[in-house]
């Protein structure tokens, strides 16, 4: 009896001491999360290592509250809480069951603190994780999130992946995971030499800095010069998509002068009529967007498209009234209208001024216009600047049916060219006059409702614009608006080209001091009238 | 005949609005020198010298108001850049003035301004050797605008650059003018531009005689500056140019060459802008980018239309006004004086195109109009 209780107690203590090991070596992941609370930053990694290896179908969400810093935990019982920002008020979700609880107390919880070291780790585990997730954007984004941490182990699971994955892109970027491993820590040279090969294709920075790095510290000379060839590649590369970048952005800011120019391309250059007023235009129809975004304001997304017809209609009102007010009394007296029409912008600056602030407003933009296109790791196109880009080749081409299609454009066309004659055929040229004016304001107020998502919105808007605007109009040949649009795309691609090189400010000073002197050699612009209607 | 009748007839004959207005503006400075200096402060004549600093800034605007009238007005040149003259003849001062500082600076190196000090510069840049010589300084307020506007306007002109053209270049050049001058590495005090200035020619800038010497100086200038035009434009030279004004292609088929008579006429009205702002700037005791402005040229523009072109005393008038008007508004009711302006320039240019002086011909025509030497009306400036 004494020899049977002995066992029993002997096999108890090797049941508990067998039952004790088991925890030692693999704790459960709930006890893990215990553990994790108590951890200190120094203890956390080993402890996020092992709720790692649980492969629990929660780690993923967890390392993700873990790195945004928003894992806590409830003092009373150890529970883990998520505690989310929304919108300005605290969201508390008990982490193990998923379901929202009442807001605690600041004391009531504690955050779990993470490092630099601990946010490497953690992302480059998320990697690890999200190889396996269904979506091939998820799995791509985990690939190059892994890239600066490369292992065995990680190398060892992207070869075994590779072998199951189909889609291209994903492809492309394990590829580049297992050349950047192998021309780092490759068997021979001759594989480092043929991964670095593969290296010089690619544009990603981490690529980049690892053949730095093999450059300047690799043991092999070969493998030295290859990553120097390699290099020299990729910046050739870089460089030429720095061209290209410098060439979209030259765009862009041709698409702006463009859409400033064009109302002015018609009251100036089609109708001579200089509005110094012009710029005030822009001013305007910027405002308007800022007016119908506080009149709507639970619909940024949608109140772009009413701005643009509300735009042209106050620039285009506006344009009439200082038509039928001023300009008309100032025919055949080009001076006097340009003094005339700047008394109106002074005026109309002070008005939005006194009606709104002195400050600049900020307008939102759409969602559907932030963001860009990325279409390599170096080059990537913001897409409100490519909206307008296309909105304004968009305006160009109606603005051109306008002119050339309708009667109303062959009026404008015929009064400008002689107005006697016009007049003997029965076109009543007042009333065109008074139209046309108000096309140039309606479509300088469109432009202002591309501004407003390019720039701040402030009284002070249409005058950075206006000399640039003449010097748009003046340079493509007045009355000519294909002119505009070229001299439009030349100004704003050559002032890009030349920023990087002389600076932003002699940039301007530059291009302005060309136009004069081209002025000098070509008074009638780019593309002079030629016939009756030059005279 | 009495001598106020000998006075009066002078109206009509060469010369004729000459006396008067040199009488009367020496006159007028005299009183405000004299109320300033011999009259304490309690007195009810006395003059203070801030009144003495706004009449001499005022003087110097109607300086460039001239300047800006001899080529609008007589030859249709609008320059819309007429204020770059100026301020290149402020900086031409300015730079002289910074020089006399010396030792005197917050950081007191007695070689580099302060903020060249500031930008760790070490040695003067070239185009700041010789400013401290006054004649020298001098000789650039006359000689860098003159050099500007003969470029430029031999550019312009020599390539038949004329009207809206012309004046939305001459915009422009002021424009550039002003990023260039913003910049720190220009040397010029990039934003700040140039200040505290202590002394000029060794007497102290803040003292009351240096400030009526100034005024006296700049009404002495500006009396010989508009006796000097009236007589330039009352020559051949003068006659041509105005016929450049109501028909360029006749008088080029004449056999004038109307570009060098326009670019003689623009250096000259360049170097009165430069000189008026060389007055200028030790009066307000600052020069800076600003002045380069678009919007400052635009003003002087309308200043003499509101007194009138083609009259060169009407340009003195209406800076007179319109800046005392300003003076006075912006005190009142600092934000409307820009819907004053605008207006200004609406209303000048639809209801008065010949100015004050226009009107007062106008109504004086109607008066004598049975009189036989009845005046031609001055043709408009075509473009």
């Amino acid at each position: 009896m004494k020899q049977a209780l002995l066992m029993l107690g002997c096999w108890l203590a090797l049941w508990s001491t067998q039952t004790m090991a088991e925890t030692e070596t693999t704790p459960s992941y709930e006890d893990l999360l215990i553990e994790l609370t108590e951890a200190n930053l120094n203890t956390t990694q080993p402890i996020l290592e092992q709720i790692e290896a649980t492969e629990h179908p929660d780690v993923l969400v967890l390392f993700k509250t873990l790195l945004d810093g928003n894992l806590n935990f409830r003092k009373a019982d150890q529970a883990l809480i998520s505690i989310i920002d929304i919108n300005g008020t605290d969201q508390y979700t008990e982490f193990s069951t998923g379901t929202a609880i009442d807001p605690l107390g600041r004391r009531d919880v504690t955050k779990i603190r993470v490092n630099n070291n601990l946010r490497n780790y953690l992302t480059s585990a998320i990697g690890r994780l999200q190889l396996t997730s269904p979506n091939p954007e998820l799995r791509k984004a985990a690939v190059l999130s892994l890239l600066d941490n490369l292992q065995p182990s990680t190398a060892a699971e992207l070869t075994r992946l590779r072998t199951e994955e189909d889609n291209r892109s994903v492809l492309a970027s394990i590829d580049l995971a297992l050349a950047m491993y192998s021309a780092e820590s490759g068997d021979s040279t001759a594989a480092k030499i043929t991964a670095i090969d593969k290296l010089s294709e690619s544009l990603e920075p981490s690529a980049r800095n690892l053949l730095f790095s093999l450059e300047r510290d690799a043991e092999d000379p070969a493998v030295q010069d290859a990553a120097t060839e390699a290099l020299k590649k990729i910046d050739g590369k870089v460089t030429f998509y720095g061209y290209v970048d410098q060439l979209f952005f030259g765009l862009s800011l041709g698409s702006v002068l463009l859409l400033a120019a064009i109302g002015l391309a018609i009251t100036f250059g089609v109708m001579g009529v200089i509005n110094m007023a012009h710029g005030e235009m822009l001013m305007l129809g910027a405002y308007t967007t800022y007016v119908v975004q506080l009149l709507m304001p639970g619909y940024i997304n949608y109140s772009i498209w009413v701005a643009i017809p509300a735009a042209f209609i106050v620039a285009g009102l506006f344009g009439i009234l200082i038509e039928r007010c001023v300009i008309r009394f100032l025919h055949g007296r080009p001076l006097e209208t340009l003094l005339a029409t700047f008394g109106i912008s002074l005026i109309l600056q002070q008005l939005v001024r006194t009606v709104f602030s002195p400050l600049n407003r900020r307008v939102a933009a759409p969602d559907w216009m932030s963001g860009s296109l990325e279409i390599n790791p170096v080059l990537s196109l913001t897409y409100n600047r490519l909206t307008i880009l296309i909105f304004a080749l968009i305006v160009f081409v109606a603005l051109l049916l306008i002119m050339k299609k309708t009667a109303l454009g062959l009026y404008v066309r015929a009064v400008s060219q002689n107005r006697d004659m016009a007049k003997a055929m029965g076109i009543k040229t007042d009333r065109v006059d008074a139209l046309t004016f108000g096309l140039g304001s309606g479509i300088a107020g469109i432009g202002g409702v591309a501004l407003s998502q390019l720039t701040n919105v402030g009284p002070n808007l249409g005058q950075a614009y206006i000399i640039d605007s003449f010097m748009v109009v003046v340079f493509g040949g007045v009355g000519n608006l294909l002119g505009t649009l070229v001299a439009a795309f030349t100004l704003g691609i050559a002032n890009k080209f030349l920023e990087p090189i002389t600076g932003t400010v002699l940039a301007s000073i530059l291009v302005l001091v060309f136009i004069i002197l081209f002025i000098q050699k070509r008074p009638k612009g780019l593309f002079p009238q030629r016939g009756r209607a030059s005279e | 005949m009495t001598l106020w009748q000998t006075f009066l007839s002078r109206r009509n004959s060469l010369g004729s609005p000459v006396l008067p207005f040199v009488t009367i503006l020496l006159g007028l400075t005299a009183l405000a020198a004299v109320g300033n200096l011999w009259f304490p402060p309690e007195s009810a004549l006395h003059v203070s010298t801030y009144t003495i600093t706004l009449l001499g800034k005022y003087l110097s605007f109607a300086m460039l108001a001239l300047a800006v009238d001899i080529v609008w007005g007589y030859c249709g040149i609008l320059s819309l850049g007429h204020g770059a003259f100026f301020a290149l003849g402020g900086y031409a001062m300015g730079m002289y003035l910074m020089r006399q500082i010396g030792s005197r600076g917050v950081y007191g190196d007695p070689v580099l301004p302060d903020f060249m000090v500031f930008l760790d510069w070490d040695v003067l840049p070239w185009y700041w050797l010789g400013m401290d010589q006054f004649w020298f300084a001098m000789l650039m307020v006359l000689l860098v605008p003159g050099l500007l506007a003969f470029v430029f306007g031999w550019l312009a002109f020599h390539s038949r650059v004329t009207g809206v053209y012309l004046s939305i270049i001459t915009q422009a050049l002021t424009y550039a003018l002003m990023l260039a001058f913003f910049r720190n590495e220009m040397g010029f005090g990039g934003n700040n531009g140039l200040t505290d200035f202590k002394d000029l020619l060794g007497f102290s800038l803040q003292a009351d005689t240096t400030r009526v010497a100034l005024l006296i100086s700049t009404a002495l200038i500006l009396a010989g500056l508009f006796t000097l035009t009236h007589w330039v434009l009352k020559t051949r030279f003068g006659k041509v140019i105005e016929a450049i004004r109501d028909g360029e292609p006749r008088v080029r088929f004449l056999g004038y060459r109307t570009d060098r008579y326009k670019v003689a006429l623009f250096v000259y009205s360049a170097m009165i802008a430069g000189i008026a702002g060389a007055l200028y700037v030790p009066q307000v005791g600052i020069i800076n980018p600003g002045e380069f402005a678009p919007l400052n040229s635009i003003e002087i523009v309308v200043w003499v239309a509101v007194g009138g072109r083609g009259t060169l005393y009407g340009a003195v008038i209406g800076a007179l006004l319109v800046n005392y008007a300003k003076t006075r508004f912006t005190a009142l009711m600092p934000d409307g004086w820009l819907f004053m302006l605008g207006a200004l320039f609406v209303l000048v240019t639809l209801l008065l195109p010949k100015g004050l002086a226009g009107l007062y011909g106008q109504l004086s025509t109607s008066w004598k109009r049975d009189q036989t030497d009845q005046h031609p009306p001055n043709k408009e400036a075509t473009s």
